[in-house]
């Protein structure tokens, strides 16, 4: 976990936002939330975990939610880096070039609470 | 000494073992009452399953008789529920009116199933399945002939219940909001050979399905009705969709309570004489819903209760489901997070799948169908903690294989290994027939091995073994392996295989295909899903359901994805024909979405670029209202068909080439292929279509077709090779789809006309077009095959179809500041 991520992960509730249910995204799929700084994307895997990164590819910004969700993992529609969707990082013959990073994020009652606030609009 | 006195409330599990644990270490100590809401003694609800099952009596599964309570000195109350607890003054009230004092009072009521609010919750067969009332209840509907059962809830509880309905002779459907059953303990490959197994044992299972209503009649449950419309008859429905902690008492006495009564290590609450253990009380956070972390808690309590200094530190779990014949375990978690590793073992003959999860060397998380020996061993390596690197090759294997290879090199290891040692557990080939083989026959190659004992033929993780056999018993004389080239790295199977085997077995699903192939990981992988899941379109047109989450994200939104995440579209113009209204409705579209590029292709048609992903449907709406559909640029599967004028205006056209290009596009579109197909048509030899650099093309010529097939002019530029020649249109056609067909069937995935021919060669190609059966029901399987893909996929979208692909999953987020 990075230093982040622990500081968040202490949070009072309120600093999480339910962004919708867990089955509200596709089994090995992924949905996009939008943030004025670009959108999130939110993963499920085939064994039901959710994981939540920014969604741009570190090699050139691929939007990595339209990617191919395997394993613990997203293969980037652009040009098919390997994006290991805990860490955020490329996998394989990739690895160490940059990553995508982590939202913050739990599961709770089937619910996705990102460590994001809602815009007032 | 006078004794203290020692109430519990609740006589389940949790409150007896804690007085057993009690008394083992110091009987003389509590004078102990207990209340139970139940009318009965102590007995062990888990095996309430075997019970509704018919495998067990009420009998067999009792803990605590009367003689125990008797001889203990134990006054039970049984059938009087606790109504108050006064802190103040030490005094519970039961039923009745009933005043009890203490000095030290537990709490172990348990928890309540929970009922979903939904219309017709209170009808008369509606039940929950936490105690032998409840089971009476089920027994009772299930003696009436022909009774169908509902469970809501494909978790452990609803799944034994499913199973006992079933065994009693109901007809059974489990109906799951999830699209993965006991969604927490197992993943989607180990779900997959659940609802096979329940399937062979009567239970029906219906995944990602929401409940609406129940209905009635006359005061009694008559069926479930779906979100999506369904209905479900049923004349019992049973609802196992969790528990909720019984935490009211506590509430209302003032102690601290959150989801569960709160209580610290000691097991004590927010008063110092209450104490509460099992499903009520909350730990850490958490409330559990397994016996194992019971017992912990208990012994915890006790020698807290006995002078000692107790202390629970909460437990990790596992699950094993107790269904006849039906294996399954799991432990630990699987969303794992930075350095986690999953090792797969897959035994189709036997229906086994292993999963294990390690992080950072050591072992975090289980899961185990259809052989499941090995469970509490790994439990026990989860538990300690131990670094499992060194045991990595062999973990999965299971404990006896690890434990005889333990601390020595691998190839010291299979040395020391037994003649009669298993090393192919799916074929059952021992060490010493391996070894006799080599020697005897002169074995040098893996499939050599292979083809003769058949060791690591099927899922093939033992092929190091059996390869350190090989080089050890030959020496020298050891050769390194080829063979086919697998899919991926998932699966040591080459494509042909693959496609054999799912027609040959009727493998009808991607996990289906995945275990019956003995695949080395859990759900594949970017490249092999989309691979199956085309094979399986293939074989089973009409049938097989595709799995969108398998395809590339163009063919997903039906759209090439462009460098910045925007989209292309390019509408179908057949034959490269359009019209003026076509052209009309595309210039209204780009003003209406401000289209930044409109771009003539290379295929004879126009392509919008830098379209929104969520202005798509919209865009196809528009399009679709002039009669435009997909034209599948992005697809593998049919492309275009460029045509030139031909005979209807060229003064050297032999044929009406545009007509044919046309006829050709109009049957064949929305096929899948394993590659893209593009077709041209020319109307005579100067081949101003570029017939002869296309997947398929046609030469027209004075005496009818030329037919040529395996150009390309992308990455390698290739010229076609003539396959025959036809003398009609309506030939030329079956041709091309024979040939089509022919390339659907044996092409492997991502390879293009002209590498399958350069495969299988011109010839055989050829020898099955000119006979006039096998070109038939080529032809005939195409045909069929087409009656479920020319369906425009933006319309089915425009529809509604698959929504939440083009939506955002919630509103604009604000970032947090750090
Ligand atoms: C739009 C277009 C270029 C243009 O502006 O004209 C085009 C655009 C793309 N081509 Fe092409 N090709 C286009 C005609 C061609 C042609 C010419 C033709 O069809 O007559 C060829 C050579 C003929 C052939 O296929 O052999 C061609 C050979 C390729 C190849 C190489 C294929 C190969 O097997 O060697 C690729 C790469 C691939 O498919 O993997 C490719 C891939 C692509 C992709 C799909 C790249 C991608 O994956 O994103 C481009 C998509 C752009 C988009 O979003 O629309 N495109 N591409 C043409 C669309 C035709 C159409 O109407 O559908
Ligand atoms: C069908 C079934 C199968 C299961 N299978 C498994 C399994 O395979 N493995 C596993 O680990 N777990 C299993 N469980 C879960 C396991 O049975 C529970 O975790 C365990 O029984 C909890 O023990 P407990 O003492 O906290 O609650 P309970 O055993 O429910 O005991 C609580 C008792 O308190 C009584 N009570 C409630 N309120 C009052 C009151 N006000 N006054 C007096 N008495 C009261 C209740 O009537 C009940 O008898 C299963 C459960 C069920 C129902
Ligand atoms: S040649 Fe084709 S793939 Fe290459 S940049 Fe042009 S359109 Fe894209
Ligand atoms: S942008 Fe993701 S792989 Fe290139």
């Amino acid at each position: 976990m990075n230093a982040l991520a622990k500081d968040i992960a202490a949070w009072p509730d309120t600093h999480w936002t339910d962004v919708g249910a867990v089955t509200d995204i596709p089994l090995r799929g992924a949905r996009r939330v939008p943030t004025p700084s670009g959108d999130i994307a939110v993963f499920r895997t085939g064994d039901g975990a959710v994981f939540a990164l920014r969604d741009a590819c570190p090699h050139k910004g691929g939007p990595l939610s339209q990617g191919i969700v395997h394993g613990h993992a997203v293969a980037c529609p652009l040009h098919g880096w390997n994006i290991d969707l805990a860490s955020g990082e490329p996998t394989g013959a990739d690895r160490g070039k940059g990553c995508a990073p982590a939202v913050p994020l739990k599961v709770l009652d089937g619910r996705v609470l990102l460590a994001a606030f809602a815009a007032p609009d | 000494m006078t004794k203290q006195r020692l109430v519990v409330v609740g006589n389940g599990m949790a409150g007896c073992r804690a007085v057993e644990e009690v008394l083992k270490r110091d009987p003389d100590r509590y004078a102990v009452t207990i209340f139970g809401a139940e009318p009965r003694v102590n007995y062990n609800r888990i095996m309430l399953s075997p019970v509704l099952a018919g495998e067990k009596a009420f009998a067999d599964i009792v803990i605590n008789d009367e003689a125990w309570y008797r001889d203990n000195g134990i006054v039970l109350h049984a059938g009087r529920a606790v109504t108050g607890v006064d802190a103040g003054r030490k005094v519970v009230t039961a039923e009745g009116g009933l005043e009890v004092p203490y000095d030290v009072l537990l709490l172990a009521n348990g928890s309540d199933p929970v009922r979903l609010p939904l219309p017709g919750a209170d009808l008369k067969g509606v039940v929950t399945f936490r105690d032998l009332d409840d089971v009476d209840a089920m027994l009772a509907a299930a003696e009436r002939p022909g009774a169908t059962a509902v469970v809501i809830g494909g978790g452990l509880l609803g799944l034994e219940a499913a199973y006992g309905l079933a065994k009693r002779g109901m007809d059974v459907t489990v109906v799951h909001l999830m699209d993965v059953l006991m969604e927490r303990q197992l993943d989607e490959s180990a779900s997959y050979l659940l609802t096979e197994a329940l399937a062979a044992r009567g239970v029906q299972t219906v995944l990602g399905a929401q409940s609406e209503a129940i209905l009635g009649e006359d005061g009694r449950v008559s069926g479930l009705q779906l979100k999506d419309g369904r209905v479900l008859p049923c004349d019992i429905l049973v609802m196992a969709v969790g528990i909720r902690p019984n935490a009211a008492l506590a509430k209302a006495s003032g102690l601290a309570v959150n989801r569960g009564v709160v209580v610290d290590d000691q097991m004590r609450t927010s008063d110092p004489a209450v104490f509460a253990v099992g499903e009520c009380a909350e730990h850490r956070g958490v409330a559990y819903g397994l016996v194992a972390p019971i017992w912990e808690m208990c012994r915890a309590l006790a020698q807290t209760l006995t002078d000692g200094e107790g202390a629970y530190g909460g437990s990790v779990l596992s699950t094993r489901l107790k269904v006849s014949g039906v294996d399954v375990f799991s432990a630990g978690r699987f969303a794992g997070g930075e350095g986690c590793e999953d090792i797969v073992f897959r035994d189709a003959g036997r229906g086994v799948y292993k999963r294990l999860v390690l992080e950072n060397g050591r072992m975090a998380g289980a899961v185990l169908f259809g052989d499941a020996a090995d469970g509490n061993w790994y439990f026990d390596l989860m538990r300690s903690g131990a670094d499992v690197s060194d045991i990595r090759e062999t973990l999965v294997f299971g404990q006896a294989v690890t434990e005889g290879l333990r601390g020595l090199d691998p190839s010291a290891a299979v040395a020391a290994m037994a003649q009669t040692a298993e090393v192919c557990g799916c074929n059952g080939v021992c060490k010493g027939a391996i070894v006799s083989a080599v020697t005897d026959q002169g074995l040098t190659t893996l499939d050599a091995v292979r083809a003769v004992t058949k060791a690591s033929a099927s899922c093939g993780s033992c092929t190091p073994l059996v390869e350190q056999l090989l080089k050890l018993t030959l020496g020298d004389g050891f050769q390194v392996q080829t063979g086919p080239k697998p899919v991926c790295k998932c699966t040591a199977h080459g494509h042909d295989i693959v496609r054999r085997r799912i027609v040959a077995d009727s493998l009808k699903s991607i996990p289906a295909v995945m275990q019956a192939l003995e695949w080395t990981t859990h759900d594949g992988c970017a490249s092999c899903r989309p691979a199956l899941n085309y094979y399986l379109l293939c074989a089973w047109p009409g049938d097989y359901r595709d799995d969108k989450q398998s395809r590339f994200i163009n063919e997903r939104v039906h759209a090439n994805i462009q460098k910045d995440g925007t989209y292309s579209v390019v509408p179908r113009m057949w034959g490269g024909m359009t019209s003026a209204s076509e052209l009309r409705a595309i210039a209204d579209v780009v003003d209406k979405f401000a289209i930044p590029a409109v771009k003539v292709t290379g295929g004879q048609r126009i392509d919008l670029l830098g379209i929104k992903k969520d202005d798509l449907p919209a865009v196809w709406s528009d399009l679709n209202a002039a009669g435009m559909v997909s034209g599948h640029a992005y697809a593998k599967g049919l492309r275009t068909v460029k045509t030139c004028v031909g005979s209807e205006w060229c003064r050297f056209g032999t044929q009406d080439s545009t007509g044919l290009g046309m006829r050709l596009e109009r049957f064949m579109w929305g096929s899948w292929t394993p590659a893209k197909v593009k077709l041209g048509v020319s109307g005579c030899p100067r081949n101003c279509a570029e017939a002869t650099c296309k997947d398929i093309g046609v030469v027209c010529v004075d005496s009818g077709y030329e037919i040529h097939v395996g150009g390309a002019a992308g990455l390698h530029i290739r010229g076609t090779e003539l396959l025959t020649k036809a003398a009609s249109e309506d030939e030329a056609v079956w041709i091309i789809c024979a040939v089509a067909q022919m390339y659907r069937e044996q092409g492997w995935y991502l390879e293009r006309i002209y590498k399958w021919m350069d495969r299988v060669g011109l010839d055989a190609i050829r020898a099955e077009i000119e006979d006039p059966e096998r070109r038939r029901t080529l032809y005939d399987r195409f045909s069929y095959s087409q009656r479920f893909s020319r369906i425009d996929p933006w319309a089915e979208r425009v529809a509604g179809r698959h929504t939440e692909e083009f939506n955002p999953m919630s509103r604009r987020l604000e970032f947090a500041p750090a």
